[in-house]
């Protein structure tokens, strides 16, 4: 820090007292950059040396268990994560979890923020209760979705079940065990409960960004509210639905928590995070677990090289 | 700022005639929305009142089909949670996520606010390179880089340190640290920092008369969703602490082992877990958006 603040007085002269730390003769360019380089050196050694570390052991036989057969393997560990079972069912689990909660979380998240914009009795107190269940731990969130609510005998979903129903004369409901009947969705509808918040408030945000008086003359020109919407409001949206679409599915795919705790991974709900995870933490099978790694992060890369677009798209706008 | 030039129509503006919006009348449906808004906003929020609900509730009320909404409050859950009947006790999990959460909110200022000021204020070349490198390691899926930093931590004997923790933490929120500040920092009117150039104000004068101003809600804003992050962060923590460093979601995980009733202590569990992130997040809710766009959207 200091080293900083002092080179970039030294590059404004006229910036009142230069500093007595001479020593450093750099151009001006280094005196940009200096205050810079601690957090890009901290990041590429956190973050891409690992990445690179897990690209060889990819190509390694190593399992822990049997630590004498340590050798180059090539690309046997990627012949096996791409035809291993499991592997493959943890990569579609991903895509249909990611892609049914973020699109539901988007269309609720849309909705919702539809409703806000409006001006009603108590908005503030709304939005405050919506913005509520993203800011539940993850793990308690979980642990409350899978004991409180989805719980078979004493649920809160069976317990209304059994309530409504008996204002009704029924008197043995359906008591359905949510978890074991429908484990994916169990988890989707615990992660979606999570996001929703996340995508209503910037799709809000952008709402409230929208010219008002464009839209009041629209409106004194006749244009009714689903024209208002379908050709003012969404394509003002747009890059908001992008943003929020791209920047939910980066968190979601990398879910774990919920994975975790609802089911263990179990019933077909095991993801690539929660798979590789298992692979390595319990299997101790390293090459395998990188490998699988590796195809993660090539599907990341897909998805984040539109992310990437939209967001610098987002950029220049701004 | 439109209705602020609205009340003001004495001056004689020349010749541009801004429409006056009327105010939104209450259309037809207004009222119904209004309600669905209510209906919607309720639903989000019963399973946080039913958690909250049912950590009040003695475990025999907690269990009950249908819900007995009503029983007698009591603290027991709470009690049991912090009295540890379930094993060991959770202060030191709960002390371990302070720890590293503050402590890694407090290293990704140090090294975000310089790397912002050098992104915006006196930007270096390619500074839009530098934003988007920082943009894709957080698009690196964690699992990617786990076993490696496994590995080294077993090597070096880091394992089941809180320190090491720290560490990741703060490569985890960097990225969106130095997104967020920049969006603040190039809110500094550059004629203001040429003004205090010219009339001689020091570095340090300039820092904390034209830049702290606007900065420091930016830097409020970051450090709660930093903070929030780090303390709900279970993946990094669970596979690379034990007993000593354990955090408040890993603690969480191995709570759930007893048999019997125990879902008023868990809802407890999971109520004190999550109070600070609640009180953090409702703090910085006019700046959650912000903070979760990276400062994309304001």
């Amino acid at each position: 820090m200091s080293v900083a603040v002092g080179t970039l007085d030294r590059d404004q002269p006229q910036a009142g007292p230069t500093q007595p730390s001479g020593a450093l003769k750099r151009t001006g360019d280094w005196a940009r950059r200096a205050p810079l380089l601690p957090a890009l050196i901290f990041m590429i050694v956190v973050t891409q040396l690992p990445f690179i570390a897990t690209l060889g052991i990819s190509f390694m036989d190593w399992n822990a268990y049997y630590p004498n057969e340590r050798g180059f393997a090539g690309f046997a560990n990627y012949r096996r994560v791409l035809t291993d079972v499991n592997m493959r069912d943890a990569v579609l689990t991903t895509i249909e979890l990611t892609v049914s909660v973020v699109l539901v979380s988007l269309i609720l998240g849309l909705l919702i923020a539809l409703l806000l914009d409006r001006k009603f009795l108590g908005r503030g107190a709304v939005r405050t209760m919506m913005i509520a269940p993203f800011l539940v731990v993850p793990v308690a969130a979980a642990l409350v979705f899978k004991h409180a609510l989805y719980n078979p005998e004493y649920g809160l979903l069976n317990g209304s079940l059994h309530w409504f129903l008996g204002l009704f004369g029924v008197d043995n409901p359906a008591q359905p065990d949510w978890i074991s009947k429908w484990p994916l969705p169990a988890v989707a509808v615990s992660i979606i409960w999570q996001w929703t918040p996340f995508m209503m408030l910037i799709l809000l945000a952008g709402l409230q960004s929208r010219p008002l008086d464009v839209i009041e003359a629209a409106r004194i020109d006749g244009a009714g509210s689903w024209q208002i919407f379908r050709h003012m409001t969404l394509p003002h949206l747009r890059p908001y639905l992008e943003l929020s679409a791209l920047l939910g599915s980066i968190y979601i795919v990398q879910d774990f928590d919920h994975v975790f705790t609802i089911t263990s991974g179990g019933l077909g709900t095991a993801n690539l995070p929660y798979a590789i995870y298992t692979t390595f933490y319990n299997a101790h099978d390293y090459g395998r677990a990188s490998a699988a790694g590796v195809v993660t992060v090539f599907g990341t890369i897909i998805i984040a090289t539109f992310a990437l677009r939209t967001v610098s798209s987002l950029f220049r706008e701004g | 700022m439109s209705t602020a030039t609205k009340t003001a129509p004495a001056k004689p503006a020349p010749t541009t005639p801004t429409r006056v919006a009327p105010p939104p009348r209450p259309r037809r449906g207004g009222v119904l929305l209004g309600v669905l808004a209510w209906v919607v906003g309720l639903v989000f929020v019963v399973p946080v009142l039913w958690m909250v609900l049912t950590s009040l509730h003695s475990e025999s009320d907690a269990a009950t089909n249908p819900p007995s909404l009503f029983a007698p409050l009591t603290l027991q859950g709470y009690r049991e949670f912090f009295g540890a009947s379930a094993g060991t006790s959770p202060w030191p999990s709960l002390a371990n996520s302070l720890t590293a959460s503050v402590g890694s909110t407090i290293l990704v200022l140090l090294l975000s606010l310089p790397a912002a000021y050098a992104l915006s204020i006196r930007p270096v070349r390619k500074w839009t390179d530098v934003m988007f490198f920082f943009l894709s390691t957080k698009m690196l899926p964690v699992v990617a880089g786990l076993l490696p930093i496994y590995l080294f931590a077993q090597n070096v004997g880091l394992l089941d340190n809180l320190w090491y923790l720290t560490l990741l933490y703060t490569s985890m929120n960097l990225p969106i640290a130095v997104w967020m500040l920049r969006s603040f920092l190039i809110e500094v009117p550059i004629e203001m920092l040429e003004a205090a150039q010219v009339d001689g104000a020091g570095f340090t004068r300039t820092l904390r008369q034209i830049i702290a101003p606007v900065v420091m809600p930016g830097i409020a804003a970051t450090s709660l969703i930093c903070f929030i992050f780090s303390w709900n962060e279970l993946l990094f923590a669970r596979v690379l602490t034990g007993t000593r460093a354990q955090t408040a979601p890993v603690y969480l995980t191995g709570f759930v082992t007893s048999q019997g009733l125990f879902l008023a202590k868990v809802c407890a569990a999971a109520v004190v877990v999550s109070l600070p992130v609640l009180i953090a997040g409702f703090a910085a809710q006019d700046k959650l958006v912000q903070g979760l766009s990276m400062g994309a959207v304001k």
